[in-house]
């Protein structure tokens, strides 16, 4: 197999110049949304919550919705984004007619689907800040460990476009994969509140790692099973993003 | 190895699918500076043949080389030699017209500066000055076209590579792209055209090769196809359901070349009226006429649907 070349970036300037034109039309999904889901869950809910170290509920769940929004942003963008333009618009097929290769186009648009987590995560962490919500310095690191997130999720979501017959394909990776990590990764409860076989699951589902190395940058403090997270990521990122960069060619130049 | 004339070689290129050989075994070569057709039916394979000879799907088998260099190993310097014009509408729609020209450009590491004086030059070759703030869907089915065409010169290709560039198009335009693609080639541009009009292929072309399922059946001047497979005049003859088991009687007795299409015969390699006479049941069932490519094409390729 072909790695890609430092022209994937010009992928990467496609998408970016697009996004500056139709922006406001993303902004509310990604930025909004989280917003809302992190005021109305943290002071709505968390009224009736108790944490066991007298930790805020609100403070509990903002390193969580800024792992899982993460998420959405670049599954979404490799997912349906990349989709349209593959199928209904036919961008890769212009591009690859020029000196760029498939390689470069989907490491372009994995990288691109990373750079809408960074955005993300760091908009959400800002505001969270804003709030007083975040006490460590070391919450700093959150938005280049959303960017590697980023890479992993959409790596993950180019290896599921890359096997799509249509667009409708993707609604089953979002119901049955995305939403419940969404719930099952430690986001709005401790995974210790979950039976026994959860908690396994849980930890072998790509979101969970990057939920518990987010909480630990948001409180500062560390433990020795957050080197495994990281492991993990890496591990996953990597092994996706090879995948997806063999099957799309498969798909792109037959 | 390879003659330095030939800036597009291909040896014994095939493509296989699963059930299909959408290419079969062609070996071409197009010289510096020519305007080459490709025809045929829809499913003949030219599109895959395009496909392949721009680097963008590679063979099963068989080797490619462009301006003598192969294609397995430069594809990347090869495409930046190309400009591709596709069939399909491949235009960025989330870009407005100037958007979708300078972002192109970018593809091929064009400079800013650069990018944006050959954006306004393109635009003005086809006519579309005015609408460099348009977004694509403003745009007319003609004007997407030419917008195609104009974004394929960017990179100042030394070969234009054409899929059906004036399907679709009104006279007019489909005139001012002919135009333009004779002056482009007497700049010294090489074309590879690939088309279903035939007149556009006697008009642009010096060779033309007719393809068919995967294979080329002939290859040579539009003139030299003509006068081989029907001559230089064809005959038409209108027939009814009555007449047409005489008529054909006749032609064989006569041992003349004809093909017979139902409602109507057509008679090729005929130089004179004698020749046919009393074939029709009155002289006006009988048309004449001089022979197209289309009659080449018909005789190759035949008369039914292909699927």
């Amino acid at each position: 197999m072909k790695l890609f070349s430092w022209r994937f970036i010009r992928v990467w300037q496609r998408d970016r110049d697009v996004f500056l034109k139709l922006w406001h039309s993303e902004a509310p999904g990604f930025v909004a949304e989280p917003i809302i889901i992190l005021l109305a869950m943290g002071t709505g809910l968390g009224a009736y919550v108790g944490l066991v170290d007298g930790q805020k509920y609100i403070e509990f769940i903002v390193p969580g919705i800024i792992a899982s929004y993460a998420m959405f942003s670049a599954s979404f963008e490799c997912t349906y984004g990349s989709f349209v333009r593959m199928e209904f618009q036919r961008t890769f097929d212009a591009i690859i007619a020029t000196p760029l290769n498939v390689e470069d186009v989907i490491a372009g648009e994995i990288f691109w689907g990373a750079t809408r987590s960074f955005m993300t995560g760091t908009a959400i962490l800002i505001v969270a800040s804003a709030f007083g919500l975040v006490h460590s310095l070391w919450a700093l690191i959150i938005p280049p460990l959303a960017f590697l997130e980023g890479l992993m999720f959409a790596s993950i979501a180019m290896l599921i476009t890359s096997f799509a017959p249509s667009i409708y394909s993707f609604n089953y990776y979002f119901t049955l994969v995305v939403t419940p990590m969404f719930f099952f990764s430690g986001v709005f409860f401790p995974l210790s509140s979950f039976p026994e076989i959860v908690q396994t699951m849980s930890w072998v589902v790509p979101l969970t790692p990057v939920v518990h190395l987010t909480r630990a940058l948001v409180s500062g403090q560390f433990s020795l099973p957050l080197l495994l997270a990281l492991t993990l990521i890496i591990v996953l990122t990597v092994a996706f993003f090879l995948t997806s960069l063999t099957t799309m060619k498969r798909r792109l130049t037959a | 190895m390879v003659p330095a004339m030939s800036v597009i070689k291909t040896e014994h290129l095939t493509k296989k699918y699963k059930q299909l050989v959408a290419v079969d075994d062609i070996s071409l070569e197009i010289e510096e500076g020519e305007c080459f057709g490709l025809l045929g039916p829809n499913g003949a394979g030219k599109t895959t043949l395009i496909k392949m000879i721009t680097a963008v799907s590679p063979p099963t088998a068989g080797e490619m080389w462009i301006q003598g260099k192969s294609l397995k190993h430069f594809a990347r310097q090869a495409k930046a030699v190309l400009g591709v014009v596709p069939q399909m509408d491949n235009l960025d729609p989330d870009l407005s017209v100037l958007q979708n020209l300078l972002t192109f450009a970018r593809y091929f590491d064009i400079p800013r500066d650069e990018a944006s004086r050959r954006s306004r030059e393109v635009l003005k070759l086809f006519e579309l000055e005015g609408k460099q703030n348009s977004q694509i869907r403003e745009l007319s089915g003609g004007m997407k076209r030419r917008l195609l065409l104009a974004r394929g010169l960017l990179n100042h290709p030394r070969i234009l590579v054409l899929d059906e560039p004036t399907i679709g198009l009104d006279p007019q335009a489909k005139y001012l792209v002919w135009h333009k693609l004779a002056e482009l080639k007497s700049q010294g541009v090489t074309e590879f055209l690939c088309t279903q009009n035939m007149e556009e292929a006697t008009t642009l072309c010096d060779r033309v090769a007719i393809m068919h399922q995967g294979k080329i059946l002939s290859l040579d001047k539009p003139q030299e196809l003509i006068y081989r497979y029907v001559g230089r005049e064809v005959i038409e003859v209108e027939v009814s359901p009555e007449e047409r088991g005489r008529a054909i009687a006749e032609l064989q007795s006569r041992q003349l070349d004809f093909e017979d299409a139902v409602s109507r015969i057509y008679v090729f390699h005929v130089d004179g009226d004698k020749l046919v006479q009393g074939i029709a049941s009155s002289p006006d069932k009988l048309k004449r006429r001089p022979a197209t490519l289309e009659d080449v094409f018909f005789r190759l390729t035949g008369r039914s649907l292909i699927e």
